[in-house]
């Protein structure tokens, strides 16, 4: 099963400010009821742009200025906390296609990538460069690549990216969804299940 | 050199290598609840696959469940809605279900262990953060996103990459009125909540083989937050002791091999590790979070930090962030911060032995008044455990709502959540912006016992004074 390739992602760039951000932030845990994940796209950081009187808080992105934005600018340690996929999916639905950061926790790394988003890392003083940059001229036009690992603007400024070597093969070979290679492998789990030690052992547990 | 348990589990469940480099793993016990499950299904559905392997999946549920009253169908309809899609899908698909008609519902991660579905050497999987605390058994356990349960219903496996382990070895006797939570928690405030990227965390040393199985998951439980998706301790006695004779458990001449089994999987003496962090039980003090984040805390008779002292500017803005959020000032003591609702439960906290714990220094106090105090059973098991002990009367009778088993007011997406800036006082997780239910709802997380103190004064306290811990 192959997927859209994602070697390079091009696009306007909003910051949202924040240490340790964490997947409640994100999308808050009363968003977490439904069977789908259709309409988390207006939910994305919902509590950090709306007040309980519904009222716009003056969140970045709510500022007309990123409103075309497709890559999210974040801190250090982003998407801490919870396993929600819920956090990745809205943010993937609000029409993010790449994320940079300082740095991402490990859960939320792994679902984006399942999901096509690049998650990259940038030292920090660059990623404050880059931030600086952005929220000084919002129509800066930023760009993710993956083959080079570069992030760059289009007004001179660039960057090593880094990420797990895994998620860059599996994204710009277009394997980002793991089920195809997975399933590929499902015979061999079957066998490997098989002489599993604990499958040995007869109990009420029919595996047993 | 010898291998770590981590080490040994993963090779024994590497199915293959995948051409990106990660490995397909695969996983032994698979536990789904309502609310990150059914949408898995879903996917399932739409690429016309079948469940590999039903009989290593078990369903419960538990984070939207209303505790006050668990009669169907809930008055919520869109939690009705997760259960019955959740219901259908195991039916569907042969799935075990330990629903409230099975005696046996509760949060997943109490209802494992009790089962005996909980063993060392497994890999366990589940669409929640917590399943690290499965890891008390010597289990490589780990939360999973929607997309990887369904990966794990159709392959029975799951893709990774290798983690890095950390030992983190703990020595000493803990004072008294100084719990696993208090370790944890110290562990975090230390190394910071994302030290553990990349890491397992095996726990060691003399104050860790001392704690019981219940310490155990409390201490593992909450591994993730400190960014370590995988928390563990080796298997011993206590493990074993703990496992026989649960529903699910290896019996008669199994048992034997089970032990063998078990008895080779504990990492070696000589193991090697990528890292090592030691720390003094003697140094640990009854701890407090006062932040917006679980390495935010302190020890109780300590003051909140100043940001001017803070090592680096993000860690600084992250200080002055916490500060206004939780309306705390720099420099005051966390000791007699007034609270107005108490929690005591969740995967973290919500066992039996927590409530006895409680039980015993709660006779004759009560609750202060303008205290909204809660105790939640994790499980069926607990709460039938607890009511015969009489246990659910001393909470009562101290002024405490004892209600049915469920992740209440952790997640707080069932009915109980704090109302406007109310301050919790929670034997919970999680202290971020919002996650109790109100986006202006502030958390304090701390041991049952001190959650249990707070209740009594109406304010932060230090459990060994209120109860007289220690003394005589």
């Amino acid at each position: 099963m192959t997927l859209r390739k994602i070697e390079r992602v091009t696009g306007i760039a909003v910051h949202v400010p924040g240490e340790d951000v964490d997947t409640d932030r994100i999308i808050p845990g009363r968003f977490l009821k439904c069977v789908t994940f259709d309409a988390l796209g207006e939910q994305l950081f919902y509590d950090a742009r709306f007040a309980p009187d519904g009222s716009k808080k003056g969140h970045p992105l709510d500022d007309p200025r990123w409103a075309r934005a497709n890559v999210l600018i974040a801190d250090r340690n982003f998407g801490c906390g919870s396993s929600r996929e819920h956090a990745p999916q809205a943010i993937a639905k609000r029409g993010f296609q790449a994320l940079i950061a300082e740095s991402f926790a490990e859960i939320f790394f792994g679902n984006a990538t399942t999901l096509g988003l690049p998650c990259v890392s940038l030292d920090r003083p660059l990623l404050d460069q880059l931030a600086l940059c952005v929220e000084r001229r919002p129509d800066t036009v930023v760009t993710v690549d993956l083959i080079e690992r570069v992030v760059s603007t289009d007004d001179g400024f660039r960057s090593p990216l880094t990420i797990a070597e895994g998620a860059r093969q599996a994204l710009l070979a277009g394997r980002w969804d793991p089920i195809g290679e997975l399933l590929e492998g499902r015979d061999q789990a079957r066998a490997l299940a098989a002489t599993l030690p604990y499958a040995r052992f007869p109990a009420r547990w029919s595996l047993y | 050199m010898g291998k770590s348990l981590f080490d040994k589990v993963w090779d024994l469940h590497t199915v293959c290598r995948l051409p990106s480099g990660d490995t397909q793993l695969f996983v032994g016990l698979h536990l789904i609840h309502e609310v990150t499950s059914p949408q898995a299904f879903g996917m399932l559905r739409d690429l016309g696959l079948p469940v590999l392997m039903p009989e290593r999946t078990f369903a419960t549920i538990d984070h939207i469940v209303p505790t006050d009253n668990h009669r169907r169908p809930f008055r919520d309809t869109l939690a009705e809605g997760m259960v019955e899609a959740l219901e259908k899908a195991c039916r569907e698909h042969g799935i075990t279900f330990f629903d409230r008609a099975s005696g046996r519902q509760g949060i997943v991660h109490i209802i494992g262990p009790e089962l005996g579905l909980t063993q060392p050497g497994l890999t366990i999987a589940c669409g929640d953060s917590h399943t690290s605390t499965h890891g008390a058994f010597g289990a490589i356990a780990l939360g999973i996103g929607t997309t990887q349960v369904r990966d794990v219903l159709a392959t029975q496996s799951i893709k990774l990459s290798r983690l890095k382990v950390r030992r983190i070895e703990v020595s000493g006797r803990l004072g008294p009125g100084v719990y696993a939570k208090d370790v944890i928690l110290h562990v975090i405030r230390h190394l910071g909540v994302s030290a553990g990227t990349g890491y397992a965390y095996e726990y060691g040393g003399s104050t860790i083989e001392a704690f019981d199985m219940e310490e155990r998951m409390t201490l593992c439980n909450m591994s993730v937050e400190g960014g370590a998706r995988v928390g563990y301790v080796n298997p011993d006695e206590k493990t074993f002791a703990y496992l026989k004779g649960r529903p699910y458990a290896p019996s008669g001449a199994s048992w034997e091999s089970a032990l063998g089994f078990w008895r080779s999987i504990a990492s070696d003496a000589d193991a090697r590790y990528d890292d090592v962090v030691r720390f003094d039980a003697a140094e640990i003090a009854p701890t407090v979070t006062w932040g917006i984040n679980p390495g935010q805390a302190i020890s109780v008779k300590e003051r909140l930090p100043v940001p001017e002292e803070a090592r680096a500017s993000a860690d600084r803005s992250l200080m002055e962030e916490a500060f206004g959020y939780m309306k705390l000032a720099p420099g005051q003591s966390i000791e007699g911060t007034p609270i107005g609702v108490a929690f005591i439960g969740s995967c973290t906290n919500g066992r039996l032995s927590d409530f006895r714990e409680v039980a015993k220094y709660l006779r004759g106090k009560r609750v202060a008044d303008g205290v909204r105090a809660l105790a939640v059973p994790g499980s069926m098991e607990v709460a039938r455990a607890a009511i015969s002990e009489g246990l659910d009367q001393v909470f009562r009778e101290a002024g405490f709502e004892w209600r049915e088993p469920g992740c209440s007011m952790c997640i707080a997406i069932n009915p109980d959540q704090l109302r406007g800036g109310e301050v919790c006082a929670s034997s919970s997780n999680r202290n971020f912006k919002g996650r109790q239910g109100s986006p202006t709802g502030r958390t304090l997380l701390m041991s049952p016992v001190m959650v249990a103190a707070a209740a009594v004064k109406g304010a932060v306290a230090d459990a060994r004074d209120v109860f007289a811990i220690g003394v005589g």
